[in-house]
């Protein structure tokens, strides 16, 4: 870098009036930091310039300073009352706004929670309701599948009455022979006392031949109060005796509750 | 104390500093306010709206944009022009009369006593008009090197070398 043809260009002179591009101001300032010649040179041409506006100036008075002095004791400290007169809109209108923005930006917050949370409620109650269809469309389908069952042409219907040691019992057997099933309906026994459970019992009348076909286990907590049962044989009667838990290899008689013949 | 930290005094709102620094100045941003309206009285008044811009303004001073010279002198000539133009109700920068420093040169007698006529004379012994009349371009007026250059349909390379050649000349009458 030629300092001197620099100094010479005249760009220190335009510097000093401000009459460059921020570029060239940064460009003049990083020269005049490296060679001492340019910073020398700026200030002589200031010095000339403080010259010429020196002898164009009107007498300076003696208390210039003193006034402005005044001045700014003045107007500092009460730099509030005189921005009272002008009233802050733009500021308040600001504040009104950062306000009024971090309200509603608070609100939907809230009301965002509050809709998630009842989205959850309604998806959980949308799930209950869900399962409850879903259980009594089984529901329905078992009975329906259950009436057809019992609809059956090759179904025979015994009723059974309550015997001697329980009167008011009864029961039904729907007795499919063509799939050798037998859908007892225990609805009108009375829960079995703890220990014992009801046993059904194919009968051959002659001579009496009994043969176990299965137990009514959990009767008091089965709801429908039908069971479906295994029946190979040319039943002639159906029993139904109270037994132990478990069951018996033969019906105990004085605990016979209800009992039907098949075709009475 | 050295300029430098002087005007960083200055721009933590310290009054001495700034005391300081009127000393220094406030003769020559009188004399930069004359040039333009050449009315010493109105002069002395915006002198001091200058200086209370310029306290006002403190935080606004960067080093890296250029001299505090410069800072206050756009400062002062813009405050002068804001004048100018109230009075004669011109929009346009360049519609202001280019002749404040040959004006004030050559009334110079008409402002005797009241501005160094003498010195001002001999400052500017010898320079020829378009000498005085860039000078008043880019030091009163605020022109960029751009518009002086549109302005006189002289090239920027001209104007540089002109401006150094009319400052050189000042500081020759200096001596």
């Amino acid at each position: 870098m030629e300092v001197e043809k620099y100094i010479a260009s005249g760009i220190l002179e335009l510097y000093v009036a401000g009459a460059l591009t921020p570029e060239q101001n940064l460009e003049v300032q990083h020269y005049a930091i490296q060679y001492p010649e340019i910073k020398k040179e700026i200030e002589a041409i200031e010095a000339a310039m403080m010259e010429l506006t020196r002898t164009t100036s009107p007498k300076m008075p003696e208390d210039g300073f003193a006034k402005l002095r005044a001045e700014l004791d003045d107007v500092i400290p009460f730099m509030p009352a005189s921005s009272e007169k002008k009233t802050p809109w733009g500021s308040y209108l600001g504040w009104a706004a950062a306000i009024l923005f971090a309200a509603g930006t608070l609100w939907m917050y809230f009301q965002n929670t509050n809709l998630k949370s009842e989205i959850e409620i309604s998806n959980q109650e949308k799930e209950n309701l869900e399962e409850i269809i879903s259980t009594t469309r089984e529901e329905v389908a078992d009975k329906e599948s259950l009436l057809e069952e019992l609809r059956d042409k090759n179904v025979t219907v015994i009723a059974l009455g309550g015997q001697a040691v329980s009167p008011d019992s009864y029961a039904k057997a729907y007795w499919n022979q063509e799939e050798q099933k037998v859908i007892i309906d225990a609805q009108g026994l009375p829960d079995p006392p703890p220990g014992f459970t009801y046993q059904v019992w194919s009968l051959k009348l002659d001579p009496l031949t009994p043969t176990s076909i299965g137990l009514l286990d959990d009767l008091a907590s089965d709801n429908t109060k039908l069971f479906t049962l295994e029946n190979p044989n040319a039943s002639e009667a159906f029993g139904i005796t109270l037994e132990p838990i478990g069951g018996s290899e033969t019906p105990t008689l004085e605990q016979l509750y209800t009992l039907g013949a098949v075709g009475a | 104390m050295h300029l430098d930290n002087l005007i960083q005094q200055f721009q933590k709102k310290d009054k001495v500093a700034f005391e300081t620094l009127y000393n220094m100045y406030a003769e020559n941003i009188c004399g930069v306010i004359n040039v333009i309206l050449k009315d010493p009285e109105r002069s002395q008044e915006l002198c001091q709206d200058v200086f209370m811009k310029i306290w006002d303004k403190s935080d606004q001073y960067d080093a890296s944009k250029g001299r505090f010279f410069t800072w206050i002198l756009n400062i002062a000539r813009n405050t002068a022009i804001d004048e100018l133009r109230s009075k004669s109700h011109k929009n346009q920068k360049k519609n202001l009369p280019v002749d404040s420093l040959v004006g004030i040169y050559e009334n110079s007698e008409d402002l005797n006593g009241k501005i160094d006529t003498i010195g001002l004379q001999s400052l500017l012994k010898g320079l020829k008009d378009k000498c005085i009349l860039l000078i008043d371009m880019l030091y009163f007026k605020g022109y960029t090197q751009k518009e002086a250059a549109k302005e006189l349909k002289t090239p920027i390379g001209t104007i540089k070398t002109r401006i150094r050649s009319c400052i050189s000349a000042i500081r020759k009458n200096m001596a």
